[in-house]
This record gives C-alpha cells, structure tokens and sequence, in this order.
C-alpha cells in the first residue's frame, strides 16, 4: 500500500514538474511591445501550467486505465460493481470550483490592471458630451495621469482599410505612428459593416462597430514596426484588410508629424 | 370530447414499404426515423467536409490563390452552417434520440410519429436549398453568425435562403425537442422511474430543453434580419438607427447554448458506451444527471463571451466570465466520473472504445482552452483568431464527431444485426485521432501569434504551420475511406453479431437485433438498472 502511494506521489509530481517546466519554458506569444503585454504574458502563463497539469493528468489516467484494466485473453465477466463514491465525488466538484473562482478573481485583477475596469464616458478627451454613448473598449486612464499628455487619434475603418485621424494635426494617415511610452487614446469608428483592431504584440483588440463608437487605449513600450489586423469578418479582402502601426522614439514621431501637418494632407 | 381513429390509420406502420425502400418513405418508425437522420447528416458531413478540405487547400500557401475571395467566404459560411445544422445537431439529437429514446423510456415508438416524419422531412430540402444557393447568386458569405451589417450589404439572394434554411432547420430541431420531451415524461413503460432511466435519456432531456427554449429566439431574430434584407426595416441596419449588437446578443443567446445542444448528447452517448465496453456500472449517476441540469441552466447565461471585444460593458464582461467560467465545474465532473468508470473495469479495446477515450482527452483539451477563453483580458487577444478555431474544433470535432463514430461502432450491431471490422475500425481511429490532433493542434499557435479567422491570405511567417494544419486535414479526409469500407463490407459479408453482441444492460439490446417493428415481441422488459454490471443481474446474461 505504501508503495502504491509512493507511485502516485512520484506521478502527480512529475505531472507537476514538467507542466510548470513546459509553463516556463515554451514560449508561444509574440513580442512584448505594450504596457498590456507582460501583464497578459503572466495571466497566460498561470492558465498553461494550471491546463497543462489537468490534461496531462486526465490523459495520463485514460492511458493508463486502458492498459491496466484492460481485458485480458483468459478473463470473463465484469469489472467491480462500483457505483460511486460520494467523498471522491465531493472533493472533485470542490477543487476545480475552487480552481476556477481563483482564476476568475485573478483575471478580473489582471484585466483591472489592464485599464479593463475603468469608466469609459468620463475619461476620454475626444468626447463631445458626458452623454455620447461609448459602448466597449480597454481604459488605460488612471487618475493622476495627466490627460493632455494623451496622443488621441480617431481611427475611422473601412471595406478594407483603416484610417488615422490626427485631430491636433489636422491630417489622416493610413500608417499608425505613435510615440513609445505615451499613452494613445483612439476612438473608432466603422464607416461600414463590423472592423476589429487588433495587434497582436500589444494583446488588445476592439471591435469597431458601424454607429456606435468604441475606445481603445494603450501604451507601447517597444520602437518598431507591428501589424495592425482586422479580427472580424468584413468582407472578401477581410484576410488583405491590415496596416502597420510604428512605434518610434518621440523626437521621430514629432518630425514624422511636423512633416505631415505643413503640408496638410487632409481630405 | 371523442377522437375518432380511422380504422386503416390505427396501425400505420403495417402500412409502410418494408425493407430498403422504407428509408425513403414516410416512415412513422422511430428507428427509421432515425437511420434516415444519420444517413442524410452524414451526407451532409461529406458536402461539409469537401468544403473543409477547400479552405485547408486554401490555407496552404499565404495567398488567396485557389478560389476567388468571395468564394472563399461562401465556402466557410456552408461548412459552418452545414457542419452545425445538417451534421452535428441533427445526428447527436435527431438520428441516436430517435433510435435509443423509445427504447430506453419502454415505449413502441416516439409520442407523435407524425411530427417525427416531419422534422426529419424537412432537413433535406432546406440543406439541398442551402447547397444550391450557391449556383444562385453565390452562397451566404458572412459567415455562419452571419453579423449585420455585413450580411444585409452582401449578396441578398443566398443570405435570404441562408436564412430561409436555417429557419426551417430551426423548426426541425424545435420539433424534435418537444417530441423528445413529452416521450421521456409521459411514454415511460409503467414501473420505470426518471432516475432509473439510461444517462442518455437526461442528456436529451437537458438537450430538448435547450432546444425549446433558445432556437426560437434565433427564428426570431433570422425573421428580423431578413426583414431588414427584404423590407429595409432598420432593425440591425445602423443606417436606419439599428443596433449591430443587439443582433449578436439575440443570436449568442441561441448559438451558445446551441454548442450545449451538440455536446450534451454526446455526453449521454458516452455514458452509454463505456459501462458497457469497461463492464462497469456508470460511476456516480446522480451527480451526473444534476451536472446535466447545471450545464442547461448555466448554458442560458454565457452567451455573451462570444462577445468581449464587442459593445459590452465592463460589468457584464465579468458576469459572464465568472458564469462561463463555473461550467467547468458540472463538466469537470463528468470527466472525472468517466474516468472513474474505467477504473478498475475489464476494459475491451475496441473501436467504440478508443473513440471514447480520444472524445475524453480531445475535450479535456477544448475544455481548457475554454476556460481560458472565459477570462475577458485572455480573450481580448486571441477572440476572433485561430485559437478560437481550434478550441470550438476540439470542442465539436474533437468531442462530439468522435462520440458519433464510437456510437456507430457501439450500435452497428444493434442496427444491422451484423459486426463491424474492428482492424479497420482502429485504423479508422488512428488516422482521425493523428489527422485530427495534427491539423488543430497548431492553430493554437497561429492564433495566439496574430492569424486571424475567417482569412483566405495571411502573413508568410504562418506558412509552414498551416501546411502542417493541412496536412492534418488530408489525414482526417483519408480517414474516411477505412469508415466508408468499414460500413458497406459489414453490412454486406459482417459476421452476424447476435442479438446483444457486447452482453449490455441497457433495453435497447433485449430484444432482437435488427429489432421489430414494434420494438419488442412481447411487453416491454423493466430495466430498473441500466449499469448493474458487477451484480447479480449482469451474471444473469
């Protein structure tokens, strides 16, 4: 008996090891280029450990009922006449609502600290009236930041384009440039059918929605150049409906923007 | 009040062709009824498949350079809609429900036979419609959710036969829910007590509840879309002042619990296989039957995690993440019970088996990335993207298409009164399992490192992993042929099974195989306990 309990703790070890192992060391995202980044990159890696741990454990018993339980050649009848355990039924129902209420409070941490929490009607420069209806988005605003340090852009999305408003400047561009380490504010809004914003390097996406205008904050941290991608069926040249966002150092960006609003590209 | 019965009428059955011809018949028979539901579903699961093997073709180079880009959005549209309406529901719930429900509740047929025939009847024309649209005008090509304003700005023709179809596929399904509900409560054989019925019984219970209660909220809104296609009302059009989102809340509200209606049958499905192939009773019964009851409740309330990156306000982004979040639990539950009802059985490895066991670790994986999927901040990047494809894969192909297969290796016999081919049944398994964990597996990866769905071009970095995806594809295409050759030999030279071939408890094997028209010879046979393997009664046989 000691020895069968000896196994079972050297199993559901193992078990353990390896998926805090593979948890640590198998990366499967993109880069980190915002502020949102490292803090999904951490709620992803608790999810993969805890998945890894149930599913290598669930098939690790499957297997291992199918050969040891197996009907032999010489073998007639049936197994135990088992028809529950109410202990055992008990624990198994308790553990993963625990499991799972751990998660769910930990993610509402996460997408707290995301901005995800944050009134949207009242933090938002761009907004006409405290009464416009502002339906979804991620806030990043926090209360002491200052607002006007804010880069707003509007983004306006089309059969198959996006379009950046730089309202200071008076001009549209159809590449994103953004200065790191500021906080941008877009508000969106679809000229047609239903468009999402998506870069996958700063984990945010938001639909943009025809008649409703949606928010969407964020703070890159990395210079370079990320895809910007539309999510959401929109149409024959959905997969072709992509831009660029480039992340540049902010004496970059002011000449990229200075450039632009002397000769007033605007439609 | 009196209700006159035609003489001629009060035994129709007697009335019907008999041999091949009666599957192309009105048949009354519930088993008619009921080969006839697998037999078109997995026709349809053929026209569904082909389509898959397009995008697959598709998806192997970055470009979109095998069909034309509107096409290509018809051909996920079909092989969404088809896959859903035509393959899984109707054959979880329409061809085994029919088949195993009056067996199991001791009845001769279903409650009413008439509307039986009829939701069945009404499958092939609204599929072959479905199918033909495409020679119209072009198919449906805003996908199977078919989102306003996209589907009222695409080509009118094949979204309003989209819709026509989808209603009466609808109406089917809503049908067969209240036929399966009223046979479950009032046709039980008298003795026979609900907690004395076989777990699949519950599940299509649980199921049909479903059924009644959502699909008529998708009529509903399919009726106000295409009122806004036809009429120009402005009920989803944000021209006229509608709401784009009120739309996807009306859908969600039938289309989540519509995953519920194609896996919980496979749930009672299961719970019939493995007693019987473990030669062990069913491990926990009652909290089965009560986790059940938590995923219909619970399925009602999760709808709008299909849509965080839509309008939703904060507070509502939590309450269904904390709501979809505690179906794990009833669903954990059955796992374990499975799990458990292997246990220290006298397993025969057979095809129905490994099936089973493949369900079992396919949706234990699907459940997990579920439940991350639930948590808003984790779903805010990967929505929309491969990684969901591959989760709802693993959820539906992974789970309920491989309980399909196991159920028709376990029920072959049944039917037929012949054995299957177990060499090419395993084969069959391996190559779908391999094919399958192939072409799913690494879309995860492509989903959580920026590739889109629904995309007929992509960023060339993603190339070799989606061939790799393709590859699967092929294998799961292949793995058809083993199935097909599997079928017509058995049926043709199998080795004559006898009646009950795997010494089952369950009623439907004590009676003849193929059974009587009425089921059994004589009066029905109590069976107050479905999974008494162990005990006495089980010695009996």
């Amino acid at each position: 008996m000691l020895n069968k309990n000896f196994y079972l703790i050297l199993i559901i070890s193992a078990v353990f090891g390896i998926s805090f192992w593979i948890g640590f060391n198998v990366n499967l995202l993109p880069a980190e280029a915002s502020i949102n980044a490292p803090i999904y990159d951490e709620l992803f890696k608790i999810l993969f450990i805890i998945g890894l741990i149930i599913f290598i454990g669930m098939t690790i018993a499957v297997i291992y009922s199918l050969f040891k339980f197996r009907k032999r050649k010489d073998q007639y009848g049936d197994g135990i006449a088992l028809e529950g355990n109410l202990t055992l039924e008990i624990v198994w129902t308790i553990i993963p609502s625990i499991i799972v209420l751990i998660i769910g409070l930990y993610s509402y941490n996460i997408y707290d600290r995301m901005g995800g929490m944050k009134e949207l009607n009242h933090s938002h420069e761009m907004m006409t009236s405290n009464t416009e209806k502002i339906w979804a988005g991620i806030s990043q605003a926090s209360n002491n930041e200052v607002a006007s340090n804010n880069l707003s852009v509007e983004v306006s999305a089309m059969q198959f384009a996006f379009l950046f408003n730089y309202p200071k400047g008076e001009f549209i561009s159809g590449e994103l440039h953004v200065p790191v380490d500021r906080k941008v504010s877009m508000k969106m809004e679809s000229k047609d059918v239903i468009h999402a914003f998506w870069v996958p390097e700063f984990r945010i996406k938001q639909d943009i929605i025809p008649g409703q205008p949606t928010i969407l904050n964020f703070t890159p941290t990395k210079v370079g150049k990320y895809p910007i991608i539309c999510a959401e069926l929109c149409g024959p040249y959905h997969g072709g409906m992509r831009a660029s966002i480039i992340v540049e150092e902010e004496s970059d960006y002011k000449d990229w923007f200075n450039k632009n609003t002397k000769t007033e590209v605007s439609l | 009040m009196t209700i006159s019965i035609d003489p001629q009428d009060s035994n129709p059955k007697s009335l019907q062709p008999k041999g091949w011809l009666r599957y192309f018949s009105f048949s009354l028979d519930h088993k008619v009824i009921g080969i006839q539901y697998l037999v078109c579903g997995f026709l349809f699961y053929l026209i569904g498949g082909t389509l898959a093997s397009a995008i697959r073709i598709e998806l192997a180079s970055p470009m979109s350079d095998f069909m034309p880009r509107d096409v290509y959005n018809q051909v996920l549209t079909l092989h969404g809609t088809i896959m859903i309406f035509l393959w899984i529901v109707p054959v979880v719930n329409g061809a085994f429900g029919n088949y195993l429900i009056p067996f199991y509740v001791g009845a001769r047929d279903m409650a009413f036979p008439r509307l039986n025939a009829v939701a069945f009847w009404l499958i092939p024309p609204s599929g072959l419609m479905l199918v033909a649209s495409y020679f119209v005008e072009g198919a449906a090509q805003a996908g199977w959710t078919a989102y306003p304003p996209l589907s009222i700005t695409t080509p009118q023709s094949g979204q309003i036969i989209w819709i026509m179809s989808v209603l009466l596929l609808g109406g089917s399904s809503i049908f067969g829910g209240i036929n399966f509900i009223a046979t479950i409560i009032k046709l039980r054989r008298p003795g026979l007590k609900l907690m004395q019925l076989p777990m699949y019984c519950w599940a299509m219970l649980g199921t049909s509840l479903l059924v009644v209660l959502s699909t008529p909220v998708l009529a509903g809104t399919l009726i106000l879309l295409s009122f806004d296609i036809v009429a120009h009302t402005g009920f989803f059009n944000p021209v006229l002042g509608g709401n784009v989102v009120v739309y996807q809340h009306l859908f969600w509200f039938y289309s989540h619990p519509a995953v519920y209606i194609m896996v919980l049958p496979a749930f009672g499905l299961v719970s019939e296989i493995l007693p019987v192939h473990s030669r062990k009773p069913l491990f926990g019964y009652t909290t089965m039957v009560f986790s059940i009851m938590g995923i219909v409740v619970l399925g009602l309330v999760v709808w709008a995690h299909h849509m965080f990156t839509s309008g939703t306000p904060p507070w509502m982004r939590l309450f269904f993440t904390i709501a979809t979040a505690f179906i794990a639990v009833p669903t954990g539950i059955k796992f374990f019970n499975w799990v458990a009802t292997l246990w220290g059985g006298k397993i025969s490895i057979n095809s129905a088996m490994l099936f089973s066991c493949g369900f079992i670790i396919n949706f234990v994986f699907g459940g997990i990335t579920g439940v991350a999927l639930a948590q808003v901040p984790f779903d805010i990047h990967v929505h929309d993207t491969y990684f969901v494809v591959a989760h709802f894969h693993y959820i539906v192909y992974g789970g309920t298409v491989f309980i399909i297969f196991s159920s028709i290796y376990h029920w072959f016999p049944k039917v037929t009164g012949k054995l299957m081919s177990e060499k090419l049944g395993i084969l069959h398994f391996a190559i779908t399992f391999i094919g399958f964990n192939l072409c799913f597996a690494p879309q995860h990866w492509l989903g959580l490192n920026g590739m889109p769905r629904r995309v007929a071009e992509y960023d060339p970095q993603f190339q070799f992993v989606n061939q790799i995806s393709s590859l699967g594809a092929l294998l799961m295409a292949i793995s058809t042929i083993p199935f097909l050759v599997n079928i017509f030999l058995s049926i043709k030279n199998g080795k004559d099974s006898g009646d009950n071939p795997w010494n089952a408890l369950t009623p439907e094997w004590l009676t003849s195989s193929p059974p009587p028209v009425e089921n059994w010879e004589g009066e029905a046979p109590l069976v107050e306990e479905p999974y008494g393997y162990g005990k006495p009664i089980s010695q009996e046989n």
